[in-house]
């Protein structure tokens, strides 16, 4: 593109009037920018959460066992470990310590809550294979812990999956409309400026010059104007990025501290103006030259 | 102004383009050819009807004709800003009626143009309106600032060269125009009323810079409605229309009487 643009020189360049910036185009450019930026972060950040949702809590499943009297929960909840870990679809199983029980529950029962009689149930955590289902450890759990519970992550993940996927697909859908909207404005611009410039193209083409000439003085004037605008989006739309990073991250949410952007994902961020401005100027070329082709 | 005439023959000789412009035209040296034209702008009454003539390489023409006449539309023809309803019209040996649209920049370039209305580009100073056919033509800006300057010289608007349009007069702004036109020392160069704007002096002035281009082989067609200008070229031919049509087509009046003045 940098090629493109210095293969013009000064003079030539002069030869339409220079106006960059005195009209919409760069600000309207800003905002779609803007906006384009933020859809993406949102399709790039629940893309995030998805994967993190379906690969951490997606493939597990939790074994509670219910048995009230202590000494037959501790056998069953043994029998059900030794049971689990024997089954081909299972990768690894934990059983929660006491201390995680007391800490998982101090919120509801307060320090020392399990230091009484509370019959508190017994939990096996259990990761599956990729593709395993959790009704396929029920008979062989059952059968070794009758009291046992087996409740499945991914089922009850699995429409807050599907709501975060349809959210995925609407933010990519929102950047390819913005997408669309901005060449929209490109085509309007480049019209416009071949009509205020319309004098000027006459006289050009009068003296020989061809259509990739002419094409070129406004592509390149297009591309300054999209490149302040999508720098002008871009910059703003990354603050207000890090301002929401900020505070998802002081909100403490697993789920949503998944959906903070990485590194990979800023760059490809980043890439959008650098799009923009590529875009900006096949869609003025295109426009020009076709509205060029209709004068003799 | 006899001091004048050899920088503006040499600005025009050191700006003048590559081999194309040397090409050979034609057996029998015809640098332009109309056969049976007719231009009708739309769906209106034609404009200029049934145009038969030939102008020869190297030729001095005066296009006259009363007002309406067609001569602007003619002009159009020569210098590629409209292609004709009917008929055909050869430049440089081709014909330019169905030439395809890409090529017309190549012949446009060997083709000088006044317009009757200037047509300078307003936010451009007057240096750089004279430079534009050489810049279109991708000459080297180390290599167009001495004939521009000497051009603007000669037309005496050296002192002017960064003016904007608007701030020169109308005699002024004519002469950037006429610069304009013979910067590149086109083949062909087409001027409507370049004298209109201008006092007697500049008028014969500008009409000897066209008899240098001339003589150094550019052909050139000068519409124009002021006779007593006509006298003060050596050797040139007159196209008379009337209506759309010529009113010579036999060509038997291209030449008319010389005045002897006393």
């Amino acid at each position: 593109m940098s090629a493109l643009l210095s293969t013009m020189g000064a003079a030539d360049r002069r030869l339409l009037p220079e106006g960059r910036l005195a009209g919409p185009m760069p600000w309207v450019i800003a905002i779609m920018m803007f906006l384009t930026v933020l859809a993406a972060a949102a399709g790039l950040g629940l893309g995030g959460a998805a994967a993190s949702l379906g690969a951490g809590l997606g493939n597990r499943v939790t074994v509670q066992i219910l048995e009230p009297n202590p000494d037959r929960r501790e056998a069953e909840a043994v029998r059900a470990v030794a049971r689990l870990q024997a089954l081909p679809e299972v990768e690894s199983v934990r059983r929660l310590a006491p201390a995680e029980m007391a800490e998982l529950l101090e919120p509801w029962l307060g320090a020392g809550g399990l230091e009484g009689d509370l019959p508190i149930p017994a939990m096996i955590d259990a990761q599956l294979i990729p593709g395993a289902r959790a009704d396929a450890l029920r008979p062989a759990v059952t059968a070794a812990a009758p009291s046992a519970r087996i409740d499945d992550n991914g089922q009850w993940l699995a429409p807050l999956g599907r709501l975060i996927s349809a959210l995925k697909w609407l933010a990519l859908g929102l950047v390819a409309l913005m997408i669309a909207a901005t060449a929209a404005t490109v085509v309007l611009a480049a019209r416009a400026a071949l009509d205020t410039h319309r004098g000027t193209i006459e006289v050009l083409h009068l003296m020989g010059a061809t259509d990739v000439q002419v094409a070129r003085l406004f592509q390149r004037r297009i591309a300054l104007d999209a490149l302040f605008g999508g720098l002008v989006g871009f910059g703003a739309a990354a603050l207000a990025l890090v301002l929401i990073g900020q505070r998802i991250g002081a909100l403490g949410s697993d789920l949503l501290g998944s959906a903070n952007l990485p590194a990979t994902s800023w760059l490809a961020l980043a890439l959008l103006p650098v799009l923009g401005v590529g875009l900006a100027m096949l869609v003025a070329r295109a426009t020009i030259l076709r509205a060029l082709g209709r004068m003799l | 102004m006899s001091g004048l005439r050899p920088r503006a023959a040499h600005a025009i000789e050191a700006a003048g383009p590559g081999p194309e412009r040397r090409r050979v035209l034609n057996n029998n040296g015809t640098i332009v050819q109309f056969d049976n034209v007719g231009l009708r702008y739309g769906t209106g009454a034609e404009t200029l009807s049934d145009l038969s003539f030939s102008l020869r390489h190297g030729g001095f023409y005066f296009l006259t004709g009363p007002s309406g006449a067609g001569k602007t539309s003619l002009l159009k023809l020569l210098y590629l800003a409209q292609r004709p309803s009917r008929g055909l019209i050869k430049l440089f040996g081709e014909d330019i009626v169905t030439m395809p649209r890409k090529r017309l920049p190549g012949f446009r370039r060997r083709i000088g143009v006044v317009f009757q209305d200037f047509r300078l580009v307003t936010h451009l100073s007057a240096f750089d309106n004279v430079a534009l056919p050489l810049r279109v033509a991708g000459v080297d800006e180390k290599d167009l600032q001495g004939p521009v300057s000497e051009m603007l010289a000669w037309v005496g608007l050296g002192h002017r060269a960064s003016a904007r349009p608007a701030t020169l007069s109308g005699g002024e702004q004519q002469r950037v125009a006429i610069a304009r036109a013979v910067i590149a020392r086109p083949e062909l160069l087409v001027a409507d009323e370049p004298t209109g704007n201008v006092d007697p002096e500049m008028a014969k002035r500008l009409l000897h810079l066209f008899d240098s281009l001339n003589k150094l082989g550019t052909t050139v067609v000068v519409a124009t409605h002021d006779l007593h200008l006509i006298s003060s070229i050596g050797s040139f031919e007159m196209l008379r229309l009337d209506r759309g049509t010529l009113l010579d087509p036999t060509g038997a009046l291209r030449h008319p009487p010389r005045r002897v003045d006393a």
